[in-house]
């Protein structure tokens, strides 16, 4: 019986390993260790064995069913594994067709570098502030110090809404100034984004309406280094910690002293070029500390507090960032344009 | 203003390049726009003499010389028929260059050997006017005192550099190379010497011909005249007509000329009229009276009106002051005795003369900046000492000066603690000083006496720009702004904005940004009734054009104009919002301005369900409570059976639809145009509480799908609205899955199906209390809206 058993797990093991699929692995496990299986067979004849033998042969046993259910299990185990890789060869597919399109939209160009803007300034704890583009001439011309003989007020550069000429169109963000310190007391720092209107025709650097960045710092014992410390600290978030800036002179009726700040230029580092005309420099914007009168007339004491105000043009800034030459481009909104950035 | 190099040496002797000249003026606050190199195209072009000259034996009009142009002689070919022996003339030797880039080479003319040319006036880039004796037609016949081999740069005064600088409103005084001079001097800090007019005069005592009054002193401040007799009008020599065409200015005749070139070295305009038209001798400085009409210079007759300051004699208005003189005082042939008017007028009521008359001078562009009331006499003096240098006729005694207004000294107290604590800076007081001596300022002690041409100055803080500039606001060092910590960020409100512009974002919709104003035709285009309060808009009383007349009042025309143009573009299929801020009336002066959030959609599959998607994803996100949508036939703009007023409870909060065929038609879009309208600040007025954490439900929910047989009319808002209320205790939500109409369904009707999703918070929903909450949904359908279970 015993030369039974060893020949039944010789011939059990070549059939298992020559298995090749898991219908006839299931067959070989009925056909051996099945109730009607051949070790089965084989046992039914124990009672045929002397007392001595028994254990021995059924031990014997055990150990080759035993060895028969980890052989079938392992071969299990191979074929599944055999059928899963053949599976995932059958699936292969061709990682370089393309996606399924997302389609996500785009921020206009001008916000997207107005949000930049106005992110740099708010984490300098700024506030960003709102208001009319309808507007008193009070606040964008009166109360700015701008004198009444100024072309700025002249029908051929700002667009009137009433003949008395006390409202318009406001021709800069500046009157945010002083609605701003009207309404609040220092210290103040303020950005103030928006839309302003000048009567210019449109043409590749023109456009009768644009959009400014006020911004507006007073408190006690501000300087015009400040002014120049916040506004580098700008332009080098903007384009880049290698910009080279310069502040001059110039004049505004609402700051005193006044100044307009170039940007060197990209192309040919100060050198002169196509770009920048020959100068070296771009013009990028104007700036100044607050005009006392200014001060004084939105009720705040220049013997006590100074401050510093700036205006920038934001298409300037977006066109300079993204290389655009037309501004026309920009108030054009063709997808084609807009999506690139 | 364009200044001469040339001319400011007179005053200052500065040596510096043009580069670095205009690079340290900038920087000193006086801009620098440009410069131009006079004669820098000219190139090897010197003085030759005709030594021979014969006929060309080849050709009939050529002539061939011999030319010493210093020390050799070279043989040049010519088709002038002006030149002989002996002549000096400029000629253009091998290799040389003239202006408009023509470069001259040694060549052969019919068999001649040519080693260059003889120059035209013209090709050296010169007028008629410049040398009033050389012929236009012809090689120019130099009758200047210069030798063969000379630069002719030299001998026609084309050495020079000219500097345009744009000088801005509060420096009138800039506008003359005096001014210039003398921030020029205290950039480079050299000497200026800054010449006081001497008049000899002796042609007679003024004050026995003339007198003048000023009716109205604080529009003519002062009015100050000299006279002339004995008029010889004659070209101005070549120095004057060289400085006049290097500033801009056409020379004219030496009395002309003169009054223009005062203009420029002192800023002070200068009128020259004939005295022989002055009823009386007796002029008056008065406002015009009603109905008078001038002739002026220009030959127009002007109505000129009270407001208006005019030059006047015993009858009439000669001048029409400090804009254009009077045309029966201008100087003629016969004109023997002049008045030379140097006055002060001012500066807003010369500008709205000029304004309303539409006629912008240099004389009173200059003007209405408010000049220097101490301007006046220098100038007149200096214009008849050039009278006297020129002998252009014989000054008279005496000098006509009347004051409108007693002159006042400005004075500041130099604070340099002051100053340098706005600056951030700690510039020596003696800088400060220096500083403004240069500039003309008195200062003694800490008083500083503004000089009377910088009207500009009036406070501390204009004393510390003058110190700034010149110190440089290059040395101001750059800080971080100090001071107490100020909490910023972006306000609630803004936040909001910002997310509604995310979620269109997700959602595929690329932003845009139009024009505030627009065409009123805008709104016939989208079919708004005659009496829309919508064309109630702020008009623009001067706008540009018509097509950017009005302030909108609805975004809808410029969406869809920009739906339009990517549609002109081939641009297959657009997803666009805009939040576009509309202008609305309110009774106040200003308007009531608000974005509106407006989509706009074409191609690609859009439709009204994928654009009422996006609204109601926009209206989750603004936390609107209580939404509703209901059928808008009236919406002009809109598809009328396409389009839904969205509500939040019962305040309307926009629309949405398919655009009216007809507006597409009139945009050139395709039928298939697809917008919405949201009020965003009527969104953030209705936005809901921030979301509070809701625990998420326990035990399993139970899924029932059913459909329903109804009229056609019934709307799937009526079904699902009759399903919330019909009392089904456990239902959490609907869902609409599909609506059909067609085989199978009778005519009139359709079958509308809804998934129902059923759960209780307590326990896990039994199949018969399922079945109770759908049988009560069931009913209530077939009751309230005869809506059968198919």
């Amino acid at each position: 019986m015993k030369e039974m058993l060893e020949a039944l797990r010789d011939a059990s093991r070549q059939a298992i390993d020559a298995a090749a699929d898991m219908d006839v692995l299931e067959a070989l496990r009925i056909r051996y260790l099945g109730k009607k299986g051949e070790l089965t067979a084989i046992l039914k004849q124990m009672g045929r064995l002397s007392a001595e033998e028994r254990p021995v042969i059924g031990q014997l046993a055990n150990q080759i069913r035993a060895e028969m259910e980890s052989e079938l299990d392992s071969r299990k185990a191979a074929l599944a594994a055999r059928l899963q890789e053949l599976r995932l060869n059958a699936e292969t597919l061709d990682v370089t067709i393309p996606g399924k399109e997302v389609r996500l939209g785009k921020k206009h160009v001008l916000n997207t570098v107005l949000d930049e803007v106005t992110d740099i300034f708010t984490g300098m704890g700024f506030s960003i502030a709102e208001g009319p583009e309808i507007e008193l001439s009070l606040y964008d011309f009166d109360r700015l110090n701008i004198p009444e003989n100024h072309t700025v007020r002249e029908w051929t550069d700002t667009f009137y809404i009433t003949e008395d000429e006390k409202v318009h169109l406001r021709c800069q963000t500046s009157p945010m100034q002083v609605r701003v310190m009207e309404a609040m007391k220092p210290p103040i720092r303020i950005l103030a984004p928006g839309r302003v209107y000048r009567k210019d025709e449109i043409d590749a650097t023109h456009s009768p309406m644009f959009h400014q960045i006020e911004g507006l710092v007073i408190d006690r014992g501000i300087t015009m280094g400040d002014l120049k410390g916040t506004l580098n600290t700008l332009m080098q978030r903007i384009y880049g910690p290698d910009t080279v800036t310069r502040f001059r002179p110039h004049h505004f009726p609402f700051t005193e002293p006044s100044c307009e700040m170039d940007l060197q230029c990209f192309e040919c580092h100060g050198a002169g070029c196509r770009v920048c005309k020959g100068e070296g420099w771009i013009e990028i914007l104007g700036a100044g500390m607050v005009h006392p009168k200014v001060l004084e007339m939105s009720g705040i004491d220049p013997e006590i507090y100074s401050g510093f105000a700036f205006g920038i043009g934001l298409e300037r800034l977006a066109m300079r960032r993204f290389q655009i030459s037309d501004l026309r481009l920009l108030y054009e909104n063709d997808i084609r344009f807009l999506s690139q950035f | 203003m364009n200044l001469s190099r040339e001319w400011l040496n007179e005053y200052t002797q500065i040596a510096a390049s043009d580069k670095e000249y205009c690079d340290a003026m900038t920087m000193s606050g006086s801009k620098v726009e440009g410069y131009e190199v006079i004669g820098e195209d000219i190139r090897n072009v010197v003085v030759g003499r005709v030594t021979e000259i014969v006929r060309h034996p080849d050709s009939d009009h050529m002539w061939v010389c011999q030319v010493d142009v210093g020390g050799t002689t070279l043989q040049i070919v010519t088709g002038a028929q002006n030149v002989r022996q002996g002549d000096l003339v400029p000629a253009a030797l091998d290799g040389s260059t003239l202006p408009g880039g023509v470069e001259i080479h040694t060549g052969t003319l019919r068999g001649q050997r040519s080693e260059g040319m003889l120059c035209s006036l013209k090709e050296l880039g010169l007028e008629q006017r410049d040398f009033p004796y050389a012929i236009e037609d012809g090689i120019f016949i130099l009758q200047e005192d210069c030798a063969p081999g000379d630069d002719i740069r030299d001998v026609c005064g084309l050495r020079d550099s000219v500097v345009e600088f744009e000088i801005t409103n509060n420096r009138p005084d800039c506008l003359s190379v005096r001014g210039l001079a003398r921030e020029s001097a205290a950039t480079f800090h050299t000497p200026l010497t800054l010449p006081v007019p001497h008049v000899k005069g002796g042609a007679g005592d003024i004050r026995d011909m003339l007198s003048v009054e000023i009716l109205d002193g604080e529009l003519c401040p002062r009015y100050s005249a000299k006279m002339v007799r004995n008029i010889r009008i004659a070209p101005s020599p070549k120095w004057m007509r060289r400085r006049l065409r290097a500033s801009g200015v056409r020379p004219i005749n030496n009395i002309v000329d003169i009054t223009n070139y005062v203009m420029l070295e002192y800023g002070q305009p200068m009128h020259a009229f004939d005295y022989a038209c002055l009823h009386d001798g007796k002029i008056v400085v008065r406002q015009a009276r009603e109905g008078e009409v001038l002739r002026t210079l220009d030959g127009n007759d002007r109505a000129i009106t009270p407001d208006m300051l005019v030059i006047a004699d015993a009858v009439g208005p000669v001048g029409l002051a400090g804009v254009m003189g009077g045309f029966n005082s201008e100087i003629t042939d016969e004109t023997t005795t002049i008045v030379f008017e140097s006055a002060n007028f001012s500066g807003p009521s010369i500008r709205h003369t000029a304004i309303s008359l539409g006629m912008r001078t240099d004389a009173s562009s200059r003007f209405e900046k408010g000049l220097d009331i101490q301007g006046t006499i220098p100038a007149v003096d200096r214009a008849c000492e050039l009278v006297e240098l020129l002998g252009a006729g014989d000054v008279m005694d005496g000098t006509i000066d009347v004051l409108g207004k007693a002159i006042e000294n400005t004075t500041i107290e130099l604070r340099p603690e002051k100053i340098n604590a706005l600056l951030g800076t700690d510039i020596p007081e003696d800088f400060m000083v220096g500083t403004l001596r240069e500039l003309g300022f008195g200062v003694e002690g800490r008083t500083i006496t503004v000089p009377s041409w910088r009207e500009d100055c009036k406070l501390s803080a204009d004393i510390a720009e003058e110190v700034a500039r010149f110190w440089g606001y290059d040395r101001i060092a750059s800080t971080d702004t100090r001071g107490a910590a100020v909490q910023g960020g972006y306000s609630p409100l803004q936040l909001f904005r910002q997310k509604l512009g995310e979620v269109c974002r997700a959602m595929g919709y690329t932003e845009v940004i139009t024009y505030s104003f627009t065409s009123p035709s805008g709104w016939d285009k989208i079919r708004l009734s005659a009496d829309s309060p919508l064309r109630d808009a702020y008009t623009i009383l001067n706008p540009l054009g018509e097509d950017t007349s009005v302030m909108r009042t609805t975004s809808l025309p410029s969406m869809l104009g920009v739906l339009a143009t990517n549609l002109n573009h081939r641009n297959m299929a657009s997803r666009l919002y805009e939040m576009a801020t509309v202008y609305r009336k309110t009774g106040e002066v200003l308007a009531d301005e608000r974005p509106v959030l407006t989509l706009g959609a074409y191609g690609d599959g859009a439709d009204f369900y994928g654009v009422k998607g996006a609204v109601e994803a926009l209206l989750r996100a603004a936390r609107t409570p209580d939404v509703r949508f209901t059928a808008d036939r009236n919406e002009p703009a809109y598809h009328p059976g396409r389009c839904a007023a969205v509500w939040s409870g019962d305040r309307r909060v926009g629309t949405v639809g398919q655009i009216h065929p007809d507006v597409c038609r009139t945009f050139g879009l395709d039928e298939l145009t697809f917008c919405a309208e949201l009020d965003s600040v009527v969104l953030w007025e209705l936005r809901g509480e921030e979301a509070v954490y809701t625990p998420l439900p326990r035990f399993p929910a139970v899924t029932r799908d059913i459909a329903v047989v109804c009229d056609t009319a019934v709307t799937v808002g009526a079904l699902t609205e009759c399903i919330r209320s019909a009392g089904a205790e456990e239902l959490r939500e609907v869902r609409l899955f599909d609506v059909y109409a067609g085989k199978g369904i009778p005519e009139g009707k359709k079958s509308v199906a809804f998934s129902l999703t059923l759960r209780s918070d307590d326990s896990t929903l039994t199949d018969e209390r399922a079945q109770s909450d759908v049988d009560r949904i069931l009913s209530a359908l077939r009751e309230r809206l005869g809506a059968v279970i198919r």
